[in-house]
């Protein structure tokens, strides 16, 4: 693999990460258990979507090939997406929806933050950006999973059923191969040891907070990130969120 | 024509931001460097907030307000380094908002008082607003909602 092909890889990671879960997001908008959680989300949303589109803008540039951040995210097929298993999970109840957010939030913070040290300018600089919404999201997400684990014994219950049922989701995000290694080697991507110690004292904080117990298996799923293996779910999300622009390619507004 | 460059802020202080209409492109401070380049107007812009609608409505008031003066060619270039800090909102802009009803962002992470009546006895309703910039809050004194300009 030479180093502009993992670089693509490694672009398609960050920005598919973002797009799916802003797109799963997304579907809470006008459904949410009240008015301001909806708003919340939306803008969550908002957020991860602008930030899939300079990851996606970037990885178009560096792939050469005059595809758009568009043409990536409308017109690649779901084998070809590189995002984590855990983003692509059904939304579930909302407590779920906090808890999925609130993994990924504690993981894209970290990885965020090493990410502004990128030996490459142009990574460090969306890191840079999307590191402040992303904490941001972080402070929310954590305090909703803190409120509803230490809440009633009904949403109590419901959280630690939404972490045990994503917590086989985990261990994909740390686990290293080839791309993260060249992008290591490249002085691009951090350690995902270390990141992993870090994501740990940060969870394992919260959940403590929250009341909730921290499943003891390790097992991970893997395939997504390797495009190897997606869930079921994510095809799916993408015959909605991809209709338009397959039924109508090019289509303006 | 290449009027010089401080009339061209001038003009810039009177593009409205499209969302909160009573403070400027400028006093939101994403106007981040004009400079001629040979006939050409160069102005960088920052966004506010990576996925914030209002950004490319912002790139075309600018350009709008710029060939209304008369200037022919103007590009828009996005610069997303350093990332737009709510430091950079002018005292000017933190003036209006308030008057307008928004309490400015402050380090504290939450309005030092509310904009309406000055009471301190505050209540976060919600981390989001009506808009990505903004958080909503309650004055317990005189118990009317307000917006809060978000501190990133
Ligand atoms: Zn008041």
């Amino acid at each position: 693999m030479t180093d502009q092909t993992a670089l693509f890889e490694y672009l398609l990671r960050l920005g598919d990460n973002t797009l799916v879960l802003g797109h799963r997001v997304s579907e809470w908008c006008g459904h949410a258990p009240v008015l301001e959680e909806d708003i919340a989300l939306a803008n969550t949303a908002l957020d991860l979507i602008g930030q899939t589109q300079m990851w996606l803008g970037l990885a178009g540039e560096v792939e050469n090939a005059g595809r758009s951040a568009d043409d990536l995210a409308m017109h690649r097929d779901v084998w070809d997406f590189r995002n984590l298993l855990l983003v692509e999970q059904p939304n579930g109840d909302f407590g779920q929806t906090l808890m999925r957010q609130c993994l990924f939030d504690a993981f894209h913070v970290e990885l965020l933050t090493d990410l502004t040290n990128a030996s490459d300018d142009r990574i460090a600089a969306i890191a840079a950006k999307a590191l402040k919404e992303v904490t941001y999201h972080l402070d929310r997400s954590s305090e909703t999973v803190i409120g509803l684990g230490d809440g009633t014994d009904e949403s109590h219950r419901r959280m630690q059923a939404a972490l045990d049922l994503l917590w086989p989701y985990v261990g994909e995000m740390f686990t290293p191969d080839a791309v993260d290694d060249a992008m290591r080697a490249a002085g691009i991507a951090p350690d995902l040891n270390d990141l992993r110690a870090r994501f740990d004292t940060r969870i394992d904080a919260i959940l403590t907070e929250a009341t909730l117990a921290k499943p003891e298996s390790a097992y991970a799923q893997s395939g997504g990130k390797t495009g190897f293996r997606h869930s079921e779910h994510l095809g799916h999300m993408l015959t909605q969120m991809q209709w338009l622009q397959r039924a109508y390619p090019g289509a303006t507004w | 024509m290449t009027a010089d460059l401080s009339t061209i802020w001038s003009w810039l202080d009177e593009v409205p931001d499209p969302e909160i209409p009573v403070i400027s492109v400028v006093d939101l401070g994403i106007v981040r460097d004009v400079a001629w380049q040979g006939d050409t107007l160069e102005v960088a812009v920052t966004p506010t907030y990576s996925g914030c609608p209002a950004t490319s409505v912002i790139a075309m008031d600018i350009e709008t307000a710029l060939h209304d003066q008369g200037i022919t060619n103007v590009r828009i270039k996005t610069q997303i380094a350093p990332p737009w800090t709510t430091d950079w909102l002018s005292d000017k802009g933190r003036a209006k908002l308030t008057e307008y009803g928004i309490a400015p962002p402050s380090p504290a992470g939450g309005p030092d008082a509310c904009p309406r009546c000055g009471g301190t006895h505050l209540t976060r309703i919600s981390q989001f607003g009506s808009t990505p910039c903004k958080a909503h809050w309650r004055c317990d004194d005189c118990l009317e909602p307000f917006d809060y300009f978000k501190c990133i």
